[in-house]
């Protein structure tokens, strides 16, 4: 028995360009509760721009953005509620550097959800300790490793209790070492029923995490499904190339 | 009166001190109002006018706003080159005497003084604000942006502050100069420390001994500002380690607020 569910959040058509050069063309997608889909692909497939156009970082030149049905690209849309509703986690942290890792936690929780500090620290703490990093509070980020940080940005967006979150290449400016610990934080996000739209090249990760799997290739989707399917039998050609080049590595 | 003889030069500065020593302080006290309210001022329209400067224009942007935003831009360029460009001396005069004979406006010395000082700094200030923001990487707006901040959230929160610091040597060099600087002020009768040099050394027609006392002052003045915002700048930089925060401490993290983490998984 399927319940019918309407989705979170609905691309449509979407197109964007830089000045002549046209980076995604015709995109859709959709993502449902607890869905995990990871957005795969080469470098310079557009898959950043993507997950920048899905929070309105850029602004797309067509298309449509459906939150629950309603067209954020539309003008007199309130994009910074959108924004705390759709977390996102930058492959640079982007922790802000004059706070420390509590007050992190705690900006938006205060500023943007207009919450009591009391809430907004319990909030935080909650979240940090999530991550394993409540014994940093009085931190600074440039006083953390890159993995550590991480783990503060993607509590920073839990803080915010979204309804889903982004991620764009969480991993990719990490030493090795400590790629393990933030994916193993985003597992269990996967686990309790996170939704999550996440752009990785960590394939080992899209493959059993992941509930849907997008592949971008010059700024089209190429091929999607299950992981199952598109990792173990591809169709497209150029996903089986992309793929093969991971394998050999 | 005794006077000291011709090359007795403790003498003549006991002496000077001992005359002038409470219009010296007082000049100096002068001169650091002036400072002080004049960076402190300068600051303020140095920030308003280095966060117009970048102010963002959406290509979209209606015709109306165009023409608006150019034209703001325009007026500020203005004033920045106008006011770097000049010699505050000369501005100096303009000011009071321009407000005298074109507005009828009797403005006192001490406020003339006072506007050009602020509006002198601001200019340079302007300058500074804009290439400090410049310099905060776009990944702190966007962060900023992505818990859902609007525009002016980022800018007060996040950006400015990091600005903030990083201009602020910036800041105690523009409060350094104007310390010296307003000297210049002595040509609009501002009775500050120059001024008040000029005539102890006129009245006493010893120049040498005069002007060394108040060189010695400025340098303690200025010795001491520039010690003053050293310090306020590690206190603003805070501790240069951490020390973790054990479960058992946290109940009680910042010493007001119990809270209660049981270890539960969320
Ligand atoms: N602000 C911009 N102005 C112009 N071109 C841009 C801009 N941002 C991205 N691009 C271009 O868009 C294309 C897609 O970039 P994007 O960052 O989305 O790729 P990506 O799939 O995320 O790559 P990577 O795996 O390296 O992160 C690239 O060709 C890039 O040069
Ligand atoms: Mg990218």
């Amino acid at each position: 028995m399927s319940e019918i569910k309407s989705p979170i959040l609905q691309v449509r058509h979407l197109s964007k360009s830089f000045g002549s050069h046209q980076v995604l063309k015709d995109i859709d997608f959709e993502t449902y509760h607890g869905n995990v889909i990871c957005i795969i692909g080469a470098s310079g497939s557009g898959k950043s721009t993507l997950l920048r156009c899905i929070n309105m970082l850029e602004t797309p030149t067509s298309g449509q953005i459906l939150f629950h049905g309603g067209d954020i690209t539309e003008k007199g849309t309130n994009i910074n509620t959108y924004r705390s509703k759709v977390g996102m986690v930058f492959q640079s942290f982007n922790l802000f550097n004059n706070m420390t890792v509590l007050e992190n936690c705690m900006a938006g929780v205060t500023k943007v959800l207009k919450k009591d500090r009391k809430t907004a620290e319990e909030t935080a703490l909650k979240y940090l300790s999530k991550v394993g990093m409540a014994e940093y509070i009085n931190a600074k980020p440039n006083q953390l490793s890159g993995g550590q940080k991480q783990r503060v940005a993607i509590a920073r967006a839990l803080a915010m209790e979204p309804e889903m979150l982004l991620f764009d290449e969480p991993t990719s400016a990490l030493d090795p070492q400590m790629v393990g610990e933030v994916l193993e934080v985003m597992r269990e996000l996967a686990e309790e029923g996170m939704t999550m739209v996440i752009v990785t090249h960590e394939m080992a990760f899209a493959r059993d995490v992941s509930s849907h799997v997008v592949f971008m290739k010059d700024g089209v989707v190429a091929e999607e499904g299950e992981p199952s399917a598109l990792f173990g039998n591809p169709k497209q050609e150029s996903t089986k190339e992309f793929l093969a080049r991971f394998r050999n590595q | 009166m005794n006077l000291p003889s011709d090359n007795d030069f403790f003498g003549w500065v006991f002496l000077i001190l001992h005359k002038y020593g409470a219009i010296f302080l007082h000049g100096a006290g002068v001169t650091l109002q002036l400072a002080l309210v004049g960076t402190l001022i300068g600051c303020v329209i140095g920030l308003l006018v280095g966060v117009l400067r970048t102010l963002p224009i959406r290509k979209n942007a209606n015709l109306f706003a165009k023409i608006g935003h150019g034209l703001l831009q325009f007026i500020l360029a203005a004033y920045i080159e106008i006011f770097r460009g000049t010699p505050m001396i000369v501005q100096a005069m303009v000011v009071y005497f321009g407000s005298m004979q074109l507005f009828k406006m009797d403005m006192s010395p001490m406020f003339a003084g006072f506007f050009v000082v602020s509006i002198n700094t601001g200019a340079y200030m302007a300058e500074t604000v804009r290439g400090g923001i410049g310099s905060i990487d776009i990944g702190q707006t966007e962060g900023a942006k992505a818990i859902g901040m609007s525009h002016w959230q980022a800018m007060a929160y996040v950006v400015m502050p990091q600005t903030l610091r990083n201009i602020l040597p910036q800041i105690g060099n523009n409060l350094i100069i104007n310390i010296k600087d307003t000297s210049v002020l002595n040509v609009i009768q501002v009775t500050e420390l120059y001024f008040s040099g000029n005539s102890a050394a006129g009245a006493f027609m010893r120049y040498f001994e005069v002007f060394f006392i108040i060189c010695i002052i400025y340098f303690i003045m200025t010795f001491t500002c520039s010690r003053l915002l050293r310090w306020i700048e590690h206190k603003i930089d805070g501790s240069s380690y951490y020390s973790l925060v054990k479960s058992d401490m946290m109940a009680d993290p910042t010493g007001h607020n119990p809270v209660h983490l049981g270890g539960e998984k969320i």
